[in-house]
């Protein structure tokens, strides 16, 4: 008795000497997602898992009922208030967190902004881990689009909201894509509308795409709901040989449109290793075995060396995912 | 008098005329709104309200209200979605295909029977009620599905095709309305509004529930059981949300816990309010609520087509809801007569 607790003073002193306060506790590791019950986020949530499976720490995901600019604010503040020591968030919004966001900072908490970043407000978290590198992902939907039509017709593509900042940044480099690559000069963008990830919306905003376009060859929806509620309309219409809708999507809403030959291909990466990544480098950071600094490496098992960006962004994969009917059972999420 | 004189005495003249209007409108700057296609789009923007509206307007008729049916509808949506996505795990076999639909109606009735059991027993107003009961019900289905979505693949291919086929389709290749069909779901939700008219036009209990909302003083002096009907009408709005409920599944292909229903009970009150339904109880018809919910869906069809921006599009449908009520209320008052003074 006297021997163990002997010991574990040893420890702790070692510990404490190494000014290591962790040892004691394990890492406690939060994600505020965007909102509950949306399946995007189970995928990134189960890598997180994992990975504090293996590294030891203690993992849990909360989230808002609706995805405003305002509604994170009260999750984070109890995430302090409990005293965690990593808040990894899909912000959403750039600048609605700022205040609070150091708050968290200011008390030691390490602050990650994971699928999505704060535009404009970098400084407000000390790094981002993205999917892919965002600027590939206008070009690659529009090479995938242009592949499904022969780069010839009119296209459309179907948002989410008119503010979300990821998909605005998509269209752009969409926009500008279409307009300087000759490649793809005979490709028109007729109309961009949006469905704010509702699928009712959605299904109005696709609709009336149809019947104000007649020529119609393609529509990109890159986000998930939009992408399903565009599918679901050709399907229900039964045009898809005419109209080819592409744009990002889960594989688990997206599975039964492939099969039926409603949509051919449509472009992800993995949530998955989002979480999985988020984990690894917090987990480093606190333990003090990685450098937060831009131009820093590391290894993540699976992943293999991963680099720190520009502005401490950090991507999980070079390109996008594109999934068809040759490879859609390989993916569970 | 001429029948079409007393068609225009009748309430539901106004809401009507605002149909025809606002088609004709919308026709005039977009001339593909006036066609089969898009008599098909509308169609199918309406039966989960029109379902619900039915319900929801044999409450307000009792003078009550329902703000749950949305996350009633969710819960039930959820139940049958996680039947069909346990079972054949669970029992080792796969249930029918239809067992979702008297699964969702049951579990929507007793979650509406509660409400009633709420608001009779304790003599709570039913707004108070169904507001906390609107947050127990979605949190309950938070609880029971682990906050997980149930995906397109586990929704049995019979519910789906609900909503995309029909009793009869015209042939492709026809010279007019080629393809056009009423799907199943539409027919479904046009059925639940006969029989609501059979029930509350033609029915002693029908009757009493106009009765209650005319004059819950009077009502037991005249020997209704206030108690049971009051407990009935927010069973059958509760069984209505069911229905809703496997109609959401049908129609979207999915079910998720945070956004299914959600918003669902401004969309029925709006459309049953619309139709002339009075908030003081005692007033409404089938028809008038019927065209409500069809006005409804004329302006969320349009408001795309007519190229109006999404951030626009909320305050729009917004203004016309309240231009139809000024509208309705004037015509109720003055006859068709009064709309003249209205835009004099």
């Amino acid at each position: 008795m006297l021997k163990k607790s002997l010991i574990a003073g040893l420890g702790l002193g070692i510990a404490l000497a190494t000014g290591a306060a962790y040892a004691a506790d394990p890492l406690k590791i939060v994600y505020i997602g965007k909102n509950t019950g949306n399946p995007y986020f189970d995928s990134i949530t189960g890598g997180f898992e994992d990975a504090c499976k293996e590294l030891g720490c203690e993992f849990e995901f909360v989230a808002p009922a609706t995805a405003e600019a305002t509604s994170q604010i009260p999750f984070i503040e109890a995430q302090i208030q409990r005293g965690v020591n990593v808040i990894a968030i899909a912000p959403n919004s750039p600048d609605a967190m700022n205040q609070v966001l150091d708050d968290a900072r200011s008390k030691g908490i390490l602050v990650l902004a994971v699928n999505g970043d704060l535009v404009g407000n970098e400084g407000h978290r000390d790094a981002n881990i993205l999917p892919v590198d965002f600027t590939k992902t206008g070009p690659n939907q529009v090479e995938l689009m242009g592949s499904l039509i022969d780069y010839k017709g009119e296209i459309a593509i179907l948002s989410a909201t008119t503010e979300a900042p990821d998909q605005n940044t998509w269209i752009a480099a969409m926009k500008k894509t279409l307009e300087e690559n000759p490649k793809y000069k005979d490709m028109k963008l007729v109309a961009t509308v949006y469905g704010d990830d509702q699928p009712e919306k959605s299904t109005t905003e696709m609709e009336a795409l149809l019947s104000n376009y007649p020529d119609l060859v393609g529509v990109i929806a890159p986000t998930t709901v939009g992408v399903a509620a565009a599918a679901q309309v050709v399907q229900q219409r039964g045009i898809a040989d005419t109209v080819h809708v592409t744009g990002l999507g889960l594989p688990s809403e997206m599975r039964d449109f492939v099969k039926d030959g409603t949509v051919t291909a449509f472009q992800l990466w993995s949530p998955y290793n989002e979480g999985w990544l988020a984990a690894y480098f917090a987990d480093g950071v606190i333990k003090g075995t990685i450098k937060n600094e831009v131009g820093g490496t590391f290894e993540v098992p699976n992943l293999g060396t991963i680099t720190i960006g520009d502005k401490n962004v950090m991507n999980t994969q070079a390109e996008l995912t594109t999934f068809d009917a040759s490879n859609i059972d390989d993916f569970n999420f | 008098m001429s029948a079409l004189g007393t068609l225009f005495r009748r309430r539901e003249a106004g809401i009507l005329v605002m149909i025809v209007l606002f088609c004709l409108f919308v026709g005039l700057q977009k001339p593909q709104f006036l066609t089969l296609n898009q008599l098909r789009i509308i169609l199918l923007l309406t039966p989960l309200i029109m379902i619900g509206a039915m319900g929801q307007m044999m409450v307000l008729v009792a003078r009550h209200v329902d703000l749950s049916i949305g996350s009633i509808l969710g819960f039930s949506a959820m139940v049958s979605g996680m039947l069909y996505r346990f079972d054949e795990t669970a029992f080792g076999f796969n249930v029918p295909w239809w067992t979702g639909i008297p699964l969702s109606v049951l579990v929507g009735a007793i979650l509406g029977f509660a409400n009633g059991m709420l608001v009779q027993l304790f003599r709570l107003p039913a707004i108070i009620v169904t507001l906390g009961t609107m947050s127990l019900y979605r949190g309950l289905t938070f609880i029971i599905s682990d906050a997980k979505q149930i995906d397109r693949q586990w929704i049995p291919t019979e519910i789906k095709g609900l909503s995309s086929t029909s009793i009869f389709t015209v042939p492709k290749d026809f010279p007019i309305a080629g393809g056009f069909n009423i799907p199943w779901i539409v027919m479904i939700a046009f059925g639940v509004a006969i029989l609501t008219h059979l029930f509350l036009a033609h029915t002693r209990i029908g009757r009493q529930i106009y009765a209650i909302g005319s004059n819950p003083v009077a009502a037991p002096l005249r020997g209704i059981n206030v108690a049971r009907v009051t407990v009935l009408v927010f069973t059958i709005s509760g069984a209505l949300s069911g229905l809703a409920g496997i109609m959401y599944a049908s129609r979207w292909g999915f079910v998720n816990p945070s956004n299914t229903g959600f918003g669902f009970e401004f969309q029925v009150i709006a459309a049953v309010v619309i139709g002339g339904v009075s908030i003081n109880g005692g007033v409404g018809t089938v028809l008038g609520t019927v065209l409500g919910v069809l006005l409804l869906g004329c302006v969320a069809a349009a408001l795309p087509l007519l190229g109006i921006p999404g951030t626009s599009q909320a305050a729009i449908y917004g203004a016309v809801i309240l231009v139809a009520l000024l509208i309705d209320r004037t015509v109720r008052q003055q006859g068709i007569v009064g709309l003249k003074r209205v835009r004099a």
